[in-house]
Formats: C-alpha cells, sequence, structure tokens
C-alpha cells in the first residue's frame, strides 16, 4: 500500500501489483459494504417502535362537553397524560402533564393555583408559563378542536413552545 | 508409555485426558505446572513477586470486581428464568419470584447488592490504579479499557434499574434519559430512540432488557479478557520496587496468591450474603406513568450529576461536564508527565501532602458553595435578558475552569511539584467535589429536591 516501497519495485512488477492493489481494495469496500448493511438493518431493529409508534398521530380523542369545563378551571386528564386549563373568558387550552426540565409528571395545586413538579419543584401558571425555574419552557401544548360541543384533543402529538400566547387558546365557535 | 494406558480403565482415561497433573502438588515444579495445564489459573503468571501480594499494594479490587461480575452473571441466569420483560407482567412476575419461590428474594438482593458494590468497587479499583501511578508507558491503553469496563457497569447497572418496573425504577429511567433531550438539536431524537418512544414504555423494557441480559454482558466478558490480558502483557500489577534486587523475590503462585485471592473471594461472598440476608432490594408500588413520586432521584451513582443539574443548566451539568470528565479520564495516562512512579502511593511524600490539602479545599468548598447557590443566587431572574445556557451555564463553567487553572498554578508554585503530582492534586480536588455532590445529593435532598436533614 504504501508508496514509497512500490517505486523501489522495478517496472515489470509494477502492473501485477497494482492489480493486486485493486482487488485489494475492492474486498475491502465490499466488506465495508457488508458492514453497512448489517449496520442499518440493526439501526432498523432498534428504532422500530419509536418509527411505528408515531404514525397514528393524527388522532384526536374526546375529552368531554364544552359545558363540563367550568370557567377559570383546570382539569386533569391523569389516563392520557394531560390537562385542559378553561379560562375566565371561555378560551381552551391543553396541555402535556409532563415537565419540560426531566419529563416527570405535573400535579395542579389548587390553592396555590399553579402546577407543581415533584421531582425539582419547577412551577408552572394556569396558561403553562415557568413561574418558577429548573424548567427551561412553558408546559407542551396539545392540538385541540371544538366540534359540536365536544371538546377534542390530540395528546400524542405536543408542540413545544417557549411562553404562552393568547393564539394557542381555541374558543368555541359561535 | 504405552502399556500404561492400556491399563486403566476408560473413566481414568477420560479423566486424564482432561488433566493430567496431579491435584495437590508437592513441589515448586508441579505447582508451576499446575497453572500450565489449567485454563483458568493459566490467567495467572507460574510466579509472582513477593511485595506484590501486600494486600495494601492492590486490596484485592480487580479480584473483587471479577467475582462480582460471575455472581452476577450466575444470579442473573436464575432471575431470567422469572422474569417477564413487559409493562404489564414485569411487576407481576418480581412479586411473584419473591413470594412463591424458593430463596426467590434473597437470589433477587444477591443481584441487587453485588450490582451496586460492583458499580462501587470499580469505582475504587479506577483510584487504586490511578493513585498507585498503574497506568504509565505499558499500562497506558489498559487504563483506557478499564475506562470503558467502569462505563459498561453503569450501563448494565443503569439498564437493570428499570426491570422490577416499580415507580422507583420508572421515574428514575424517566429522569436519567430525560437529561439527554438537552443535547443541542439531536437531543430530542436521541431521547427516542434510547426510549423507543416518546415516553418510558415497554418498547423501553424490551431494549433495556436486551442491553441489560445480552449485549452488555457479553461485551464486559470481551473487554474484560482483553482488560487481564494486558496486565499480564504489562508484567502484573504494580508494586514497590526496591532498589536492591534481592528484595524483589519471587514465590510461587500456587499456594501464595491463590489462598489470598480465595480469602478475598470468600469474604466478599459472605458479606454479600449478609447484606442479602439483611437489607431487601428495594420494591415501590407498580410504576404509574401519570403520577411522579417525590422526590424522583436518578440512580445513585447519577446523583452527583443530578446535584449538578440543580446549579448548571442541564446542558452543562449533563452533557458537556460529564463528558469532559470521561474525555480527561481516558487521556489522562497520555500526558506528558516527568515523573513515571508506579508502585507507591500518592506517587510520594510531597504527592501525599498535596492530595491531602486538596481532599480539605474539595470538602470545605464544595458544601459551601452549595449552600450559597441555594440560598444566595437566584442567577436566572437576576439576568433574565440573557439566555440560560450562557448565564447559568457557560458563564460559570468557564470562571470553575479558569479556577482550576489557578489552582493547577498555585500548588505547583506553594509546593514545587512536579507534573504527575500537581495533576494528581487537581485529580484529588475534582474526586472531593464529585463525591460530596454525589452524597449531598444522596442524603440531604428532600422533597421536591430542597436541603433537609434525614433526621
Amino acid at each position: 500500500m504504501t508508496k514509497t516501497k512500490r517505486t523501489n519495485i522495478t517496472e515489470r512488477n509494477d502492473k501485477p501489483q497494482s492489480r493486486r492493489s485493486f482487488l485489494h481494495n475492492l474486498w475491502i469496500a465490499l466488506g465495508a459494504i457488508a458492514g453497512l448493511e448489517i449496520f442499518g438493518i440493526s439501526i432498523n431493529f432498534l428504532l422500530h417502535s419509536s418509527r411505528n409508534n408515531n404514525k397514528d398521530t393524527s388522532a384526536y380523542v374526546v375529552a368531554g362537553k364544552v359545558e363540563d369545563f367550568k370557567l377559570n378551571s383546570v382539569t386533569p386528564f391523569r389516563s392520557g397524560k394531560y390537562y385542559i386549563t378553561r379560562f375566565s373568558d371561555g378560551g381552551f387550552v391543553a396541555m402535556s402533564l409532563k415537565c419540560t426540565h426531566l419529563g416527570c409528571s405535573v400535579g395542579w395545586n389548587e390553592e396555590e393555583n399553579r402546577f407543581v413538579c415533584p421531582c425539582h419543584s419547577s412551577s408552572f401558571a394556569m396558561n403553562g408559563n415557568v413561574i418558577s425555574p429548573p424548567a427551561p419552557s412553558a408546559l407542551d401544548l396539545l392540538p385541540m378542536i371544538i366540534e359540536n360541543g365536544n371538546v377534542k384533543v390530540n395528546p400524542k402529538k405536543p408542540i413545544k413552545r417557549r411562553r404562552f400566547s393568547n393564539s394557542q387558546v381555541t374558543y368555541v365557535e359561535s | 508409555m504405552k502399556k500404561e494406558t492400556t491399563t486403566k480403565n476408560i473413566f481414568r482415561r477420560f479423566k486424564d485426558s482432561i488433566y493430567t497433573r496431579s491435584i495437590n502438588p508437592s513441589n515448586d515444579r508441579d505447582r508451576i505446572q499446575v497453572i500450565f495445564q489449567s485454563l483458568i489459573l493459566h490467567l495467572h503468571p507460574t510466579m509472582v513477586p513477593e511485595k506484590s501480594l501486600k494486600l495494601s499494594v492492590t486490596w484485592g479490587l480487580g479480584g473483587m470486581a471479577a467475582l462480582l461480575f460471575v455472581l452476577q452473571a450466575l444470579t442473573g441466569i436464575l432471575l431470567r428464568f422469572v422474569y417477564q420483560p413487559f409493562p404489564g407482567k414485569a411487576y407481576d412476575s418480581i412479586i411473584y419470584l419473591q413470594n412463591d419461590i424458593f430463596f426467590g428474594e434473597l437470589v433477587r438482593n444477591i443481584h441487587h447488592w453485588s450490582g451496586t458494590l460492583l458499580v462501587l468497587i470499580v469505582f475504587l479499583h479506577l483510584l487504586r490504579t490511578y493513585f498507585t501511578g498503574a497506568y504509565h508507558d505499558r499500562r497506558q491503553y489498559n487504563w483506557v479499557l478499564g475506562i470503558i469496563l467502569l462505563l459498561l457497569v453503569v450501563f448494565s447497572n443503569f439498564t437493570g434499574y428499570l426491570l422490577p418496573w416499580d415507580q422507583l425504577a420508572y421515574w428514575a429511567i424517566t429522569v436519567s434519559t430525560s437529561m439527554l433531550s438537552y443535547i443541542p438539536l439531536i437531543g430530542d431524537s436521541l431521547v427516542e430512540m434510547v426510549r423507543g418512544g416518546g415516553d418510558v414504555g415497554e418498547t423501553t423494557l424490551l431494549i433495556f432488557y436486551n442491553f441489560h441480559t445480552s449485549i452488555l454482558p457479553i461485551l464486559m466478558i470481551i473487554i474484560m479478557s482483553f482488560h487481564f490480558w494486558r496486565v499480564r502483557k504489562a508484567g502484573g500489577v504494580v508494586f514497590p520496587k526496591e532498589s536492591n534486587e534481592t528484595e524483589n523475590k519471587l514465590i510461587t503462585t500456587i499456594p501464595n496468591l491463590v489462598v489470598r485471592e480465595f480469602v478475598v473471594a470468600l469474604l466478599l461472598i459472605a458479606f454479600i450474603l449478609l447484606l442479602s440476608i439483611l437489607f431487601s432490594a428495594p420494591l415501590l408500588e407498580k410504576a404509574n406513568p401519570a403520577f411522579s413520586p417525590n422526590p424522583a432521584k436518578a440512580p445513585w451513582y447519577f446523583e452527583g450529576i443530578q446535584e449538578l443539574m440543580l446549579h448548571f443548566h442541564p446542558l452543562f451539568a449533563s452533557i458537556i461536564i460529564p463528558l469532559l470528565i470521561i474525555l480527561v479520564l481516558i487521556f489522562l495516562p497520555y500526558f506528558q508527565y516527568d515523573s513515571k512512579i508506579s508502585g507507591s502511593w500518592f506517587i510520594s511524600e510531597k504527592g501525599k501532602q498535596t492530595s491531602k490539602f486538596s481532599a480539605i479545599i474539595g470538602i470545605i468548598l464544595t458544601p459551601s458553595l452549595i449552600l450559597i447557590d441555594e440560598y444566595f443566587m437566584d442567577v436566572s431572574t437576576n439576568f433574565e435578558n440573557i439566555p440560560q445556557e450562557i448565564s447559568n451555564g457557560l458563564f460559570p463553567f468557564l470562571i470553575i475552569i479558569l479556577l482550576l487553572y489557578f489552582y493547577y498554578k498555585f500548588i505547583n508554585k506553594k509546593f514545587r511539584t512536579n507534573k504527575t503530582e500537581t495533576v494528581q492534586s487537581l485529580f484529588v480536588l475534582l474526586l472531593t467535589v464529585f463525591i460530596i455532590l454525589t452524597l449531598t445529593s444522596i442524603i440531604f435532598r428532600g422533597e421536591g429536591m430542597a436541603l433537609t436533614f434525614p433526621w
């Protein structure tokens, strides 16, 4: 393989040597391709579920009737792992209960009017904004629609956000 | 010769084909032959320096780690007959193991305690290797192999942590894997890859189970063999050499080394049995993804990082600082040292002195800094318009790097140490900080991760 050695060899020897090195490189290339194939297949095995689990992210579930949610209240949906906040103006927001710091489940503290994470005591306002760190950003937003008086949420498609803004609120269309 | 084999019966011939030498050798020549003839004993040299047998030379830590690995393999295989790696069944199979299987709980306890001890012993083994200078020259690469083994042991313990599928396991793994999400750009997809989905769930359990029971043990067996072979190639363990040649006397491995190993092994096994009888492996209620317990802590060996996360931005606390430490550990033997003394603890008298000094500085400084940060500093509200990655991450990180640099210069100047001794005192300082951070998190962090007294 080394060039300095080959120049010392006579002309006659040079040709078969280069054919040999071509075949040698071909073997290495074939081996590398085979290795890549095995690697690709292995990675595919490892990632199968994260790909397949995320396929069905369009499914909305009915959380309840509009009138079930009191004004200025927070309703937990523990099994779906989300909260629905209804503001005093009638607007809705659905939020994941996963703390944005390290993924613990936040609880709603009625007296203090805030979400509190049990792991590192981050707290969040009713609209999801961070009140006290270490959480770096507001609770993830969940897509929601209101159809025929039903509040529907898609708990499988959390949307990251830095802060709460009014555009995130869903209202009943009248 | 021919006549002899025909007179023996078939069973005798069978036995002799396995092991030709007498089991109980009576002279040194036979003792050496036994080592040559045996696969297991062949890991040892036939003769060892008498000096290297003193307990305080190695404390037998490497051998203990190997024994613990064997214990883990044996108990792990037993547990695999009962355990079911599915979220709906895992917890119940542990309950079944503990209630309905003869000595089921004891076997689980042994697995738990020897796993815990393995992390600890491997770490102590690293310290022993470092402080006796057993990482120079021919041992450089074996140090790297040791670091890889340490990481594999930690990952084995970590993947095993999830398997009971109780609240402790579920939230420890949730919190620890979430740390990865702070890696810029690829963090979120990395977490999803490790968990096999958005949350810790059935795929996570399957992935962890597979790593815990096949991939990691196989890797460890391969690298362990390499590690042992390298020790032999480097001429055995380090020990304090005498200038006088006759002092470095060689004696036969059998019985001198083998008997000592046997004693250490029996004591360790007895200790683990006692521990397993007295203290059960923890098992809380079944995992409930909707409710986090308070506090939710990472496995104990990651609690130093978790404590760091309370003081630094997660990008620095859980990614950059740990990666940097691993990198420095790997390249530690390759710095250009000006003295390469192997075999004596802490290099020299001066080395002992500066190590003690650094330990004291660490013991005083770390708790004070934790308290100051806990009660007097509030970076995120003081500098609200600067991103937290900088105000609570890069900025304090750079200050610490700068302080360590000045500390290095200070030690070098005040004690007139050489480079090896100065690096060692820096190592001691960082080690003390790490141990105190870990202990703080284990002992003094209570509800909501606030500082509390456990008593």
